[in-house]
């Protein structure tokens, strides 16, 4: 790799120890994938995906205080994934004593190194950085040191910005140095598609479903979708952008994608439409049984599969303001059709936290509390993963916490059913 | 018998045996539960793998075609590595994935001690020829003989 003087400077120590380390694995990292040099980082925010304090993780905590102790914390203000605790959400007295006294000690710990390190603010805590509440939205061509796979994958399939599926760790790394390894998403070729995915299903599909047959097909290529327009629209509208961050992050925790284009909607694919497709890409082509089989093959994996749901997590990734609004209006519909005032299973729905403080000034507030909905901006993945919460009969429209969780996936449309009293899923 | 060149992504020589999955290998999903509550053999959590899970992972030489998943996998991977709850090494059939990669480096420099040599472009018959229980060495130069 060719360094500038500067970055070779660095490498050699001449910024310290701690520093050349730092250094020394981007460099690592980028030999990896043969880059030829160090590009800088042009965001204003970086997005790092380690938030939690968990016991476990302490060679992490190690790690960030080797960071601090030397004094090389990042220029760049970050913000990080959703906390993995929140009071509101319901949990038994043996699961908070887990939670509290075994899995999350180090919480407050790490919320500190975080707040050293260069944290955003206090409620800067989704993995939906991005929306325009939380307000670390990078602008296209825009060069990132993210992590997080739905932020990253969001970022530059949506927003047209260019970040690798960079690891927790070396997030801040590259931040703190200011550089990244040229390589893959980051270049022309690297953006090109290798897949053309046709849609070709006789309704809109659903989000997180089509990410998923995606993902687990085209790994960490990149895909061309086609015909997907016909169903959200050719404008990145507030529908169209929530629908591809379902999308993509089922595409990115199903599979490795990093990078999407959708034929006459996201942007790199509207300015070069099929010039962007590599040659020889391979062709996926989705229909109604595509989804259907993709569906039935996930593993049931609920001790038994017949159990009542015990819990329901909507918003992994966290909702947008207009699905808050959207299922607000779906639940009091789907309620009063059943003859029922509040859901039948206990139901989360979790967004940012100043999603959720935008979505409290609203009407739909006080509606959506009357249903029996909580809200809150933990990450419900994090909630789960434990074995207590194994033994629970959840459900989720999330693909993404179907895939790390014992959670069982279904569409929206069943898990509405399923809370407010209609058919049980 | 059969031996494989690949290319070396971090240094190193072993003797392991062999554990093979030739779906993605997702890394969180895979040791969460094992790090989480100290499981001593390392098996694989990951559900949805069907070639792995369960397996114990601690030791082995793990043979794969590239990770997928969350982007909390290299710091899982380094988190495993500083915990000596690593596989062996880590064989790759395609060319090794960015979170993988970020976890071998990150294990490579910041932890004092542990070697995991990782090697990847070992090629399609590389995974189609090694099964469980194989054994494995991993030369300095990246040749792998299976046996």
């Amino acid at each position: 790799m060719q360094l500038t003087k500067e970055q070779q400077a660095i490498l050699d120590g001449e910024k310290g120890e701690t520093l050349a380390k730092v250094m020394k694995t981007l460099v690592m990292y980028g030999d990896a994938f043969e880059a030829e040099k160090l590009v800088p980082v042009t965001s204003k925010y970086n997005h790092l995906v380690t938030s939690f304090g968990l016991k476990v993780m302490s060679p992490v905590y190690d790690l960030m205080q080797q960071l601090l102790d030397a004094g090389v914390a990042s220029e760049q203000k970050f913000s990080v994934d959703p906390r993995p605790l929140d009071k509101n959400v319901p949990a038994n007295f043996l699961q908070n004593f887990v939670f509290n006294k075994f899995m999350y000690t180090k919480q407050d710990f790490y919320e500190e190194q975080l707040g050293k390190l260069g944290l955003m603010d206090s409620d800067a805590f989704s993995c939906t950085c991005y929306m325009d509440e939380v307000g670390n939205k990078p602008q296209k061509g825009e060069i990132l040191s993210w992590a997080e796979s739905s932020a990253v994958v969001y970022a530059n399939s949506v927003l047209g910005a260019r970040c690798n599926r960079n690891s927790g760790i070396i997030d801040i790394m590259g931040s703190i140095v200011g550089y990244v390894p040229y390589f893959g998403l980051l270049t022309d070729e690297g953006r090109k598609a290798t897949w053309v995915v046709k849609v070709q299903t006789t309704k809109k599909p659903e989000a997180q479903l089509l990410g998923s047959a995606i993902g687990m097909k085209v790994m960490e290529d990149v895909p061309y979708v086609v015909g997907l327009d016909q169903w959200i629209g050719n404008e990145l509208n507030d529908a169209a952008c929530a629908y591809l961050k379902d999308f993509g992050a089922a595409t990115a925790s199903n599979g490795a994608v990093g990078l999407y284009h959708i034929a006459n909607l996201t942007p790199e694919a509207v300015e070069l439409g099929e010039s962007l497709i590599a040659e020889g890409a391979k062709e996926y082509i989705i229909d109604d049984a595509e989804l259907a089989r993709v569906q039935a093959e996930y593993p049931v994996i609920w001790k038994d599969p017949d159990a009542t749901p015990k819990l329901c997590f909507v918003g992994c990734p966290h909702l947008s303001l207009e699905q808050l609004k959207d299922w607000t209006d779906k639940i009091e519909a789907s309620l009063a059709e059943h003859g029922k005032k509040k859901v039948t299973i206990p139901t989360v729905f979790t967004a940012a936290p100043k999603v959720l403080e935008a979505f409290g000034k609203t009407e739909y507030a006080e509606r959506l509390k009357a249903t029996g909905v909580i809200t809150s901006y933990i990450c419900p993945l994090m909630y789960m993963n434990n074995p207590l919460c194994k033994k629970m009969p959840v459900i989720t429209s999330s693909n993404k916490l179907r895939t790390y969780t014992t959670a069982r996936y279904y569409t929206d449309a069943e898990i509405l059913q399923t809370i407010t009293g209609g058919k049980k899923a | 018998m059969k031996q494989f060149q690949g290319r070396v992504v971090t240094p190193g020589q072993v003797v392991a045996e062999a554990v093979v999955t030739r779906e993605g290998f997702n890394t969180l999903a895979s040791f969460q539960t094992a790090l989480q509550f100290g499981d001593k053999e390392v098996k694989c959590g990951d559900q949805n793998n069907k070639d792995l899970h369960g397996k114990s992972m601690l030791g082995k030489a793990l043979c794969l075609p590239q990770t997928i998943g969350s982007t909390t996998g290299g710091l899982v991977l380094y988190c495993a590595c500083a915990m000596e709850k690593n596989p062996a090494c880590m064989l790759f059939a395609n060319h090794i994935d960015s979170l993988a990669a970020a976890g071998a480096v990150l294990a490579d420099v910041w932890v004092e001690g542990v070697s995991m040599p990782v090697v990847d472009s070992l090629g399609e018959e590389f995974l189609a020829y090694v099964k469980d229980g194989m054994k494995i060495t991993v030369g300095e130069n990246g040749l792998v003989t299976v046996e």
